[in-house]
């Protein structure tokens, strides 16, 4: 395990859509791989890049930002 | 109790528990093949091997038969104990290597493949179905017998079994599928018990939930079929039930309600084709009704939105509809009418399959009369035909097997007379509605009078009261309707019951009270952090109890705890304990998803004394256990990082202010039409100030100039009664010859200016300012020969007892005079009836007059089906033509002449006729300016937009803006009625409120970092912003200003802004910047 690359994503969901897609996708018992962690906003809009820039510096493999 | 230790974990147990009962306690997984709650322990299987160690004897023992004892050490995950466990693991492999159950336990166990070949069973012998079989369902119909390699699992001298009740628990519990055939215990094949929601396409188990969002959410049990019902045995599901909430004494209960209303909204149910032989609906596989193909199509199905034939699974590539079927015909078994729905329902099924299928999915559609009368329904029958869709107006004569393969061959006739066959993969019968046989006995039994059709009949001015006063109906009750109908006759019943009970209004309700909340002000964040089991939704997967740990250390975390159930009152209780006890100021739940539940932890917040938006979840379930149920560890350390993210946004939560509004009471209605009128009434009845708005000098609209509605029920008698109430109503006020001419505020708080110049204060706006008939200036000689009318104009002819009516020898109707066309791509949904209902007269005037209809399809929707067919036997002509090959009108010897194509005949004929009647298409008056008022978007043909099609069928996306009638799009009165009821009650959830409750989660300005630069007045998409200016220091600042009842907090501003001078609280960028924090572990 400990030598498998695990990338770490940092996921904006909106609240209307995406995170309640999150959420349908457990309803569905959809498996996916552990590496995301998703972060409800009020709407994808809200994200500012200042946020993503900061995720991406201090060490995130990759942002999502989803709606 | 007993105390031993697990891992070098304490733990506190019953006398009598199981290491691996213990073991779980404390959420450490032991792997299990012959175990089963509710069984006797076996120890058949070994892999729950674990090391135990008394005083000083140390052994390797079945943890699912070893009791626990005072001073026990257990230990789960020595080398010794994997190397064990992985050895049994082997030997199991070796002896049934093709079962994927086992060969997944063993790759987790890191036994790649059996040591030893040649095993060729699929059954352990472990015994769980045999003691399953005797112990819990008290039958024993299974056994072991034989020794050494003829041990098996069999029934008493291997003969079928007498006692056997095929109920499966055998089959259930068995851990690698051995027990797959019922039959070969019992001699009885078990009949399934088929899922009703899906149409009897999949099968359900005997304790369900009707389909995902059914309400009540609650399981139930069948009691027709469950042992523990019927003999006492079984109650597994009582003994495996965590929460401990299945009670088998519960029975039927009959309540006595006293009421001032009834509505009955009792739907319908579908026809079933099963006895109409020619479509072989039963007989051959391949054949579907709608419903179950609806069924096929949904991602939620028996198939997962995969299609499939029922004989061989195979995805169809040609795919037969056949509209009409059990509708429209006199035939035994079958129904008259039309049902309205299902014409949409074939053309939507074939878009999705396609979508499904993919693009060279061949469809073809059997219909009669394409009906799409609705708003925006006529597009979508464009659109299919531009997707290849085959729209083939004919009969189909019979559905037949070719060949053996499950294909259909459908035999049908053209309209030109031509007998066709094709062959199709599958047959999609495009069934209608009826009432079923119970809802007519309850409409008896309240003596409310039905319609041949037995739908209840009701005056069009009042579409939801039934001729019995105090019960009102609505739905495919009242006639057969789609959704979005229905949507807004349930809201109309609404308004029409509850009009009487006015007084009562808010009497019976209950005020939540919640205590003082407390001042933080100076408290350090003090956070509890509750993580939830969910049973074993949760628990079962991730590790709780190390999330438990692991969130006391979390930077400010004062207390954490687990629940089996956080949602559970008793939890709730507890909480509200917790949160005094140990002072919490910031709540933090790990369970299921703020969508569903952050409301109910809220409540308990408020309940504690504490602000609402101190709360904040981890959504450990749904995001975490739920799609991580394969990976436990990294699912628990995932579930870590969650809570560590909640935490850190909630040190930085802070109390926000419950924004609320005050309501005016008084509603402004615009248009003084049936709409209008009746829409002002249902709300004057409430008791609300009314200001009605006409720009003509009276009232009553379109309806002035009307005959009969469609039932032949005479207009004028109505329209005056209704004339009569709105006039003398002392709540209402009526502005004639005014308009709108300027609006502020938002809901709840309007004020509008009418050109007369008052200005009026009020809480809502419903708008039903009506339509106008489209005059086709020089077409087919309207205007140019005074025999040429519109259809209004033989309304009010017929109306005044026009003499020149009776010397008439011919007449003639267009039907579609300006609609259906790439410019006016909509259909009327009034004219066709219409037209009918008045050739019906001219018959009744002069049997001898020869009366014919131009028509492209005959739209004749619901029960108005009759008329159609009524006119036929009067001996009206229908005659079809095609948009490209229209009418020709000119006129010859003082008559005229209408050459038209038959498509019957397939040739021209020439009708002579002396008076022409053009059904045109209705069009908007000129809506921009009170669109642009009330900020509500138009469609492309200029009628009001309303929020949603089908579940805000009367609302305007901007709040507290109702819309009725022809405004909205061209329909019958009845309907428009039915809307205005449906505004009236829509509104009064508002009206009837004192003050409206906003969310707080909104932007908020921050004046001394905003220069008012207002990139945020353009980047919000509510137009909630607006750019201030004030004198500072004195210079002028400038700055924005936020609409908190428009702002839906989306924080496109926030992103917008270049210098922080706007956020979203609850939401704000160092909220989020330490969620990210916490997500990468630097907190």
């Amino acid at each position: 395990m400990e030598d498998q690359y695990e990338p770490r994503i940092i996921a904006f969901c909106c609240n209307w859509c995406s995170y309640a897609g999150a959420d349908l996708a457990g309803v569905s018992r959809l498996q996916y791989p552990p590496s995301a962690r998703i972060i409800r906003v009020m709407c994808s809009g809200m994200v500012h890049p200042n946020l993503v820039i900061d995720a991406l510096t201090k060490g995130a493999d990759g942002v999502l930002v989803c709606g | 109790m007993i105390n031993l230790t697990i891992n070098d974990r304490p733990v506190e147990v019953p006398e009598g528990t199981t290491v691996l009962a213990a073991a779980r306690k404390l959420g450490i997984n032991i792997p299990t093949l012959c175990h089963y709650d509710g069984v006797k322990p076996y120890g058949g299987c070994r892999v729950c091997l674990v090391e135990v160690t008394q005083g000083s004897r140390v052994q390797l023992t079945a943890s699912c038969t070893y009791p626990v004892a005072e001073g026990l050490v257990v230990r789960t995950d020595t080398d010794e104990v994997l190397e064990a466990r992985g050895f049994v693991m082997d030997l199991l492999l070796s002896r049934c290597p093709e079962v994927p159950a086992l060969q997944e336990m063993a790759r987790q166990m890191g036994v790649e493949a059996p040591s030893f070949p040649g095993g060729a069973s699929d059954c352990i012998l472990c015994g769980k179905c045999v003691r399953m079989c005797h112990e819990v369902q008290h039958v024993g119909a299974i056994g072991i017998t034989g020794r050494g390699g003829r041990r098996q699992i069999t029934t008493p001298f291997g003969e079928f079994s007498q006692v056997c009740r095929t109920c499966g628990a055998c089959a259930f519990v068995c851990p690698t599928g051995h027990i797959q055939d019922l039959g070969v215990i019992s001699g009885k094949r078990p009949i399934p018990r088929l899922s009703e929601f899906n149409a009897g396409l999949s099968t359900q188990g005997n304790i369900y939930k009707t389909y995902p969002q059914a309400v009540p959410k609650e399981p139930a049990i069948d009691r027709a079929n469950c042992i523990q019902l019927l003999t006492g045995d079984c109650g597994l599901c009582a003994q495996t039930c965590p929460a401990d909430a299945i009670d088998y004494s519960q029975q039927e209960e009959k309540l006595t309600l006293g009421v001032g209303s009834v509505i009955l909204a009792p739907g319908f149910k579908v026809f079933d084709p099963s006895h109409l032989t020619a479509y072989g609906y039963g007989r051959y596989p391949n054949v579907f009704t709608s419903l179950e193909f609806e069924r096929l199509l949904s991602p939620g199905g028996p198939t997962h939105g995969h299609v499939q034939r029922r004989s061989d699974g195979a995805e169809p590539k040609k795919i037969g509809w056949i509209h009409c079927v059990g509708m429209r015909s006199h035939k035994e078994g079958e129904h008259p009418y039309c049902s309205n729905f299902c014409c949409m329902v074939a053309l939507k099924q074939a878009i999705i399959a396609r979508e499904h299928i993919g693009p060279d999915l061949d469809m073809a559609l059997f219909f009669m009369d394409m009906r799409t009368p609705r708003k925006d329904f006529e597009k979508y029958c464009v659109k299919i035909k531009d997707q290849g869709a085959r729209l083939i107006r004919s009969r189909v004569h019979s559905v037949m097997p070719a060949g053996h393969d499950g294909d259909l061959e459908v035999r049908y006739v053209t309209e030109g007379g031509e007998v066709k066959d094709e062959i199709f993969d599958a047959v999609v019968l495009s069934v209608g509605m009826v009432i079923p046989p119970d809802v007519v006995a309850l409409a008896q039994q309240l003596e409310v009078p039905l319609s041949p059709n037995n739908f209840v009949e009701a005056s069009c001015f009042e579409p939801t009261s039934t001729f019995q006063d105090g019960i009102f109906s609505c739905g495919a009750f009242n006639g057969p309707k789609d959704i979005p109908q229905s949507v807004m006759e349930g809201s109309a019943a609404a308004a029409a019951a509850s009009r009487a009970l006015a007084e009562a209004r808010g009497t019976l309700l209950k005020a939540k009270v919640f205590p003082p909340e407390q001042d933080l002000t100076g408290q350090p964040p003090r956070v509890g952090v509750f993580v939830c089991n969910c049973g074993l939704n949760i628990g079962g997967v991730a590790d709780v109890p190390a999330i438990v740990e692991y969130a006391r250390d979390v930077p400010d975390v004062t207390y954490a705890q687990a629940n089996l159930f956080t949602c559970s009152q008793d939890a709730q209780a507890q909480m509200m304990e917790m949160i005094k006890e140990h002072d919490l100021n910031r709540v933090v739940v790990a369970a299921c998803s703020p969508s569903t539940h952050a409301p109910i932890f809220q409540d308990m917040l408020r309940s504690a004394g504490l602000n609402k938006y101190l709360f904040e979840m981890a959504n450990i379930r749904n995001q975490c256990t739920w799609v991580h149920q394969q990976e436990p560890i990294l699912a628990t350390e995932k579930c870590k990082d969650l809570v560590n993210m909640a935490v850190a946004k909630a040190r930085l939560l802070t109390p926000l202010e419950y924004l609320t509004v005050d309501v005016n009471h008084k509603a402004l209605v615009i248009g003084g039409g049936v709409a209008g009128m009746t829409a002002a009434l249902g709300l004057a009845d409430q008791g609300y100030e009314v200001h009605l708005v006409e720009r003509k000098d009276r009232l009553g609209g379109n309806a002035l100039k009307l005959h009969t509605t469609w039932r032949g029920g005479l207009v004028k008698p109505r329209l005056d009664a209704l004339l009569r109430k709105v006039l003398h109503h002392e709540k209402i006020h009526i502005h004639y010859n005014a308009i709108v001419e300027g609006v502020t505020g938002v809901v709840g708080n309007f004020t509008t200016t009418l050109s007369s110049g008052e200005a009026i204060d009020h809480g809502i706006v419903i708008i039903a300012i009506g339509a106008e008939p489209y005059r086709p200036e020089g077409e087919f000689l309207y205007k140019q020969n005074p025999n040429v009318i519109l259809a209004l104009d033989l309304d009010r002819m017929i109306l005044e007892k026009n003499e020149r009516l009776k010397t008439i020898q011919a007449a003639a109707f267009i039907q579609c005079v300006g609609s259906r066309s790439p410019e006016r791509p909509y259909c009327n949904k009034v004219c066709c009836a219409h037209s009918v209902e008045n050739a019906i007269k001219l018959k009744v005037m002069n049997p001898e007059m020869e009366v014919f209809i131009l028509y492209r399809d005959m739209r004749t929707y619901g029960e108005r089906e009759t008329l159609y067919e009524k006119a036929r036997e009067m001996g009206v002509v229908f005659i079809r033509y095609r948009r490209l090959q229209p009418p020709l009108v000119e006129e010859e010897g003082g008559r005229l002449k209408i050459t038209v194509t038959d498509q019957i005949l397939g040739r021209p004929v020439s009708l002579h006729v002396d008076l022409l009647t053009l059904a045109t298409t209705i069009i908007p008056h000129q809506n921009a300016p009170l669109a642009e008022l009330y900020k509500i978007p138009l469609n492309a043909e200029g009628f009001f937009t309303e929020a949603h099609a089908k579940i805000k069928p009367v609302e305007a996306s901007t709040e507290g803006i109702f819309m009725a009638g022809l405004c909205h799009y061209p329909k019958p009165l009845q309907e428009s009625a039915a809307e205005a009821l449906a505004c009236a009650s829509r509104a009064n959830t508002i009206l009837s409120r004192d003050f409206l409750q906003l969310e707080s989660i909104i932007s908020n300005p921050v004046d001394e970092n905003c220069d008012g630069c207002a990139f945020c007045v353009d980047a919000c998409p509510f137009a909630a912003i607006t750019l201030i200016e004030y004198m500072k220091d004195g210079q002028v600042k400038k700055t924005v200003e936020v609409n908190p009842i428009q702002c839906k907090g989306c924080g496109s501003c926030m992103a917008t802004c270049p210098k922080q001078g706007i956020y979203v609280a609850g939401f704000t960028p160092e909220q989020l910047g330490a969620q990210v924090e916490a997500a990468l572990g630097l907190i």
